[in-house]
């Protein structure tokens, strides 16, 4: 079991490493000159001096990555030119909308998701089954922003439920924060719910047609024991890996989501970072997604300790 | 006590469209009373497990009874609801599976997987449960119950998995226990345990048994009486005894005929007779798991040290595990031996690379085991025969003319070159790929498990096939097998394997009737029926 | 001894089709096919023959036609000075310009996207994918760094990269086409290593086929289905993806109408005229729609999972 554990941490470390070289390199990408492009249009050329002294512009690039990622290791994101602060703060600032709006979803889209693709193995080729991978294309095909603007005019336009936009801290009271998230996080999950209701579909259909099911029945247990302790716990590996990696889909919808619905989170950051070609705030940002990313598919990789009893042993 | 615990009366069940007859099994009726054994034998595709899944009402939702009758007692299961056959499962009648391996929840405890069981159907104690449970543990002659009982599945050997079916089954006492070929896919030591096991505890406990083989073998060791189905057809039915010695069905007849005896019958080559491959110290390890993986060496070949006469019939016997496989693949230059030198002909070819590899292909050709995953599905059979040839440079027109001339060598027609492997028959597939060995003339020809996969018939006849083209072409054959009938059958020599190192060898009749190793011995005395002198097989 | 093989010799060697030809005919009777497949050839055919189907310049700013309703008909005066009748489908923009002309006309940046990328991402992890499979040494190398690129939400690395290379049709195609590289890469090796495990694979080795002729004749045939399902898949994310980075102003400059661009300029008035936005995500929608239908068809006719033989009840595996 120390094994795995270890492997796993040991194979994430490359992994980051990667990360950090390309997120590295986006900046020396781009045809010109990195210090003007981070200086912006209406830099002098002295200030443009300046950045390419303070960033090591001049020394030779492995010599740039290990001050770069020297300074990452320690906190410091470099300066945002555009919003004038450090890019830590500025991340810091508009990390609390961003991961309400994560949790929301992720709450929302496996409550409804798992149990839904449990149902649908369960009566395969029926009525709920087919409507099930029909809702799944087409929540794969609408794209978050068109669902978004759809639910914003049905919802907060012609119904008046819920408000059209922006977001309300989670001190300025409960009511109002969660009345805010409804509308984004239904409209993310929806990808997510697709996502993981297929798999988990799948997943428990594979696991009905393997032996030790028809172990189960043959013993006369209860159709619902056999699948739960039976089916969907031999289907938990498989689902909770794509909850995993189907955050990579969240993430990007994230950016959408958060600039339809107006929240100020990690999501509008980028996009504004972006239009400003703004580049350290888009390596930071991109740094720390990835970096999430990474850190919980690994978690979820541990998980797999508790959900199979193979690997414990 | 002979009130029949099962009564099967005229039982039909239809197939779903597509499939290759309308029923899986027409008008079937047969009987087992309690306290004996029923065998139910018959080839691949017989239904017999058709049979089996019927009475437990565990059919695939298309495939359907549509006649007939299934008494358990006095309460026909055929018009019993769902309800009525899950609470009657595990309690009235039970089954065991022939996969032990996939039969048991991979992420549940053994000992929890057999106390569900009682506290669905029962209501007694946790505590209670536990003690039964463990009682049952000690009866299937388990060690250490304790452990098994917190133990996962994937922590125990085949064997003992099948012990904790067979305890699942058991532990309700119910009246009809149903085994659908529950030691095929076991090594023939934990086999010959693993049938006394259930004779004693069916002896004990006055269960009916229904017991699904298609092995004559096992049934000439336990059955007290057989039926045998043939196509979904009863064709023979009676006392095991009789049915054995005197079948009078002429199938019945011509299966009894193909199983081989396990009195040898080949006798060795002469002395003096040239050595054509021989290895030295043949060693082969596996290193398993990445930097940090759990550091699996498993030495599959340890030292092996085996002659190969020119022109002879040399069989590797031994169980999974016993490297044979391995031995197979280094000496067709599928793996890299990790130690030691193969010679052929006095020239060392083990770490033969590029060209002297390929020219060494040429003379020593395989034959594998799974028909079904050795032909590729979406290449012509013919474009399949025809490669070996292409590759060592022969012209189109000529390789398959070539691939024509060999069909016909393997008796199939060479019109069937046109077709796909999926249009074939196991046996059939397995004479396609003797073909396609055959194609660029090897001088050897490895059998590695060629047989395992086959029905006993048709097996009867690719053996009598590979005979006669050993004697046509004057070729070498080492044959691979687990199954010391058809090693009898065919073997000069014999050499045994286990756990990666020879135990012992030497010419057949004597290796078998005179065994100086004791694995060897307990290895003949495990083989089911030996009691019983089967056929001739194909003379 | 009455064998099966006594048939199999006397029986009419009439060949039996080729499975090629089997699997068309399969292909064409799927359903998920044919409604996708005809969904996606009704908006390709929109969108190419456009300048035929009553459209006009999409790029022709006139104030006076501003915020014209759906359905509406107002006078459009060509750059030529020419003037004729014109009945807004969709309605205009805050311009005055045509949206059912821009959405028909938009239409086309996306399909090229879809396609180019699918074809690029394609090429591109299969050549990777293959080397990955095949060699084994660089094998752990390239898996590392591919799962480094797969750590980069797919999108922000697009939005990046577009953000670097300054926006036009080639960059973004490139940028979209970065990310979905390693899951090309990926599924391909999977599909090396799978197949190099095949009893049939260790068979041509063993009658001497040399490493280039079992890519060639053994592992490629075998690939080729699962990536033509996982191309219509990336085919459709990159649409998709494509819209996005229009929407959020990253992408293709507003004087060439795409899908997405139309709605971001759309946006701001969303609430009193939302005819700018809906006409536009709807046929985004409808297209992104019939491409995944089209790619679950062909996965459940193509995929070797579904199309193995049925199980044949004489197999000879013991039933």
């Amino acid at each position: 079991m120390i094994r795995f554990l270890l492997q796993r941490l040991l194979a994430t470390i490359p992994v980051l490493l990667v990360v950090a070289v390309v997120v590295f390199l986006l900046l020396r990408l781009t045809p010109g000159d990195p210090a003007a492009v981070i200086a912006g249009d209406i830099a002098t050329t002295e200030q443009i001096e300046h950045i390419r002294e303070s960033l090591g512009l001049n020394r030779p690039l492995v010599v740039q990555f290990g001050i770069w990622f020297g300074n990452v290791l320690q906190g410091d994101l470099g300066e945002s030119f555009f919003f004038r602060k450090s890019v830590s703060e500025l991340i810091a600032q508009r990390l609390e909308p961003t991961v309400a709006l994560a949790l929301c979803t992720i709450v929302l889209a496996v409550a409804v998701a798992v149990p839904l693709g449990v149902l649908a193995a369960w009566r395969h080729g029926g009525w709920l089954d087919r409507a099930l991978m029909g809702f799944s294309t087409l929540g794969f095909s609408i794209p978050v922003f068109v669902l978004a603007y759809l639910l914003i005019w049905l919802v907060s336009l012609e119904l008046g439920w819920l408000p059209v936009q922006g977001y309300q801290r989670l001190e300025e009271g409960f009511g109002p924060f969660i009345r805010h998230l409804i509308l984004p996080s239904i409209t993310l999950s929806v990808v997510y719910i697709a996502l993981i209701a297929r798999v988990t579909r799948a997943a428990v259909s594979e696991a009905l047609t393997e032996d030790f099911v028809r172990t189960a029945r043959a013993k006369g247990l209860p159709e619902r024991r056999v699948l739960i302790r039976h089916a969907l716990a031999n289907a938990a590996v498989p689902i909770v890996t794509v909850i995993g990696i189907g955050l990579a889909l969240l993430i990007g919808g994230v950016v959408v989501t958060e600039s339809v619905y107006a929240i100020p989170g990690l999501g509008r950051l980028t996009v504004d970072a972006v239009l400003a070609r703004d580049f350290p705030t888009i390596q930071g940002v991109i740094l720390l997604f990835s970096v999430a990313y990474v850190l919980i598919n690994l978690a979820i990789d541990l998980a797999y300790l508790a959900l199979d009893p193979r690997i414990r042993y | 006590m002979t009130a029949p615990a099962l009564r099967v009366e005229g039982l039909t069940v239809r197939l779903p469209p597509g499939a290759d007859r309308p029923h899986a099994v027409a008008g079937v009726s047969l009987e087992v009373r309690q306290g004996e054994l029923m065998c139910l034998v018959g080839e691949s595709g017989s239904g017999k497990s058709i049979v089996a899944h019927t009475v437990m009402g565990l059919l695939p939702g298309d495939v359907r009874a549509t006649a007939g009758r299934v008494l358990l007692g006095d309460e026909d299961l055929l018009h019993a609801t769902p309800e009525r056959l899950r609470r009657l499962r595990g309690e009235k009648m039970a089954m065991i599976f022939q996969e032990p391996m996939t039969a048991l929840n991979p992420v549940m405890r053994c000992g929890a997987q057999i106390d569900e069981l009682l506290a669905q159907h029962t209501a007694l104690r946790p505590d209670e449960r536990r003690v039964r449970v463990l009682r049952m543990l000690e009866r299937v002659r388990l060690p250490d119950p304790a452990a098994i009982h917190a133990a996962y599945p994937h922590q125990l050997s085949g064997g003992q998995r099948q012990r904790i079916m067979i305890a699942m089954a058991l532990i309700l006492r119910p009246r009809l226990l149903i085994a659908d070929e529950p030691t095929t896919a076991l090594d023939v030591t934990t086999q010959a345990e693993i049938l006394r096991l259930m004779h004693e505890l069916q002896r004990e406990s006055g269960t009916a048994v229904l017991f699904i083989t298609h092995d004559f073998g096992v049934v000439a060791e336990i059955a007290d009486r057989v039926s045998v189905l043939k196509v979904g057809e009863l064709v023979e039915a009676g006392d095991a005894q009789a049915v054995l010695s005197r079948p009078r069905h002429p199938y019945t007849r011509m299966l009894l005929a193909s199983v081989p005896a396990l009195v040898p019958r080949k006798a060795p080559l002469p002395d003096g007779s040239a050595v054509q491959l021989r290895t030295r110290g043949l060693t082969k390890v596996f290193d398993g798991g990445g930097w940090f993986g759990r550091r699996r060496r498993v030495t599959a070949a340890d030292a092996v040290e085996i002659d190969l006469l020119r022109g002879e019939t040399l069989g590797i016997v031994g169980e999974s595990g016993s490297g044979k496989s391995t031995v197979a693949r280094l000496l067709a230059h599928l793996i890299e031996p990790s130690g030691g030198e193969i010679e052929l002909d006095g020239e060392r070819v083990a770490r033969l690379r590029g060209n002297a590899a390929r020219r060494f292909r040429r003379k020593v050709q395989i034959v594998f085991q799974d028909p079904y995953r050795s032909l590729n599905p979406r290449r012509t059979v013919g474009a399949a025969v025809a490669e070996g040839p292409l590759n060592f440079g022969a012209g189109r027109a000529a390789a398959w003319l070539r691939a024509g001339e060999l069909m016909e060598l393997v008796k199939l027609s060479p019109a069937v070159l046109q077709r796909y492997p999926h249009e074939f028959s196991g046996g059939q597939r397995q004479r396609i790929c003797i073909a396609r060995a055959l194609a660029v003339d090897p001088e050897i020809l490895i059998a590695d498990e060629a047989v395992s996969a086959l029905d006993v018939s048709v097996q009867a006849d690719i053996l009598k096939l590979l005979d006669e083209i050993q004697r046509r072409l004057r070729l070498t054959l080492l044959f691979i097998t687990h199954d010391l009938r058809v090693a009898a059958q065919i073997c000069n020599r014999v050499v045994v394997m286990r756990s990666g190192r020879v135990v012992e060898q030497g010419p057949v009749a004597e290796v078998f009737e005179r065994p100086h190793d004791a694995y060897t011995r307990a290895l003949i005395d495990a083989a089911p029926g030996r009691g019983f002198a089967f056929g001739e097989g194909s003379a | 001894m009455d064998t099966p093989l006594a048939e199999v010799a006397t029986e009419a060697a009439v060949p039996a089709p080729a499975p090629r030809a089997a699997a068309w005919r399969r292909l064409l009777r799927n359903w998920s096919v044919r409604i996708g497949g005809a969904l996606l050839l009704l908006l390709t055919l929109l969108s190419v023959l456009a300048p035929w189907l009553g459209t006009v310049d999409p790029t022709l700013i006139d104030p006076v036609n501003r915020d014209l309703l759906p359905g509406s008909r107002a006078a459009v005066v060509t750059l030529t000075g020419e003037s004729f009748e014109h009945r807004f489908w969709m309605g205009s923009d805050s311009y005055g310009r045509d949206i059912y002309s821009r959405v028909l006309y938009g239409g086309r940046v996306s399909l090229v996207v879809g396609i180019a990328v699918a074809l690029l991402s394609l090429f591109f992890g299969l050549i990777v994918g293959l080397t990955a499979g095949f060699l084994r040494r660089l094998d752990a190398v390239v898996m590392r760094v591919m799962d480094g690129l797969m750590a980069i939400p797919g999108i922000l690395l697009a939005i990046a990269l577009v953000a670097l290379w300054r926006p036009s049709l080639p960059t973004v195609i490139l940028a979209i086409t970065v990310p979905e590289i390693p899951r090309v890469v990926r599924l391909t090796r999977a599909l090396v290593l799978s197949i190099r495990e095949e009893p049939y694979v260790e068979a041509a080795v063993s009658v001497g086929t040399s490493t280039f002729r079992l890519l060639y004749r053994h592992v490629l045939p075998n690939t080729v289905a699962p990536l033509i399902v996982q191309g219509t898949y990336i085919c459709a994310f990159a649409i998709l993806v494509e819209a996005i980075l229009s929407f959020l102003g990253v992408g293709l400059s507003t004087d060439v109408p795409t899908w997405g661009n139309i709605m971001a300029e759309g946006r701001l008035q969303f609430t009193q005229y939302p005819h700018n936005v809906l006409f536009a995500g709807v046929f985004l929608a409808l297209t992104v729609l019939a491409v995944n239908i089209l790619g679950d068809g062909l996965r459940d006719t193509l995929d070797p999972r579904f199309s193995r033989e049925s199980s044949n009840y004489g197999r000879g595996d013991r039933p």
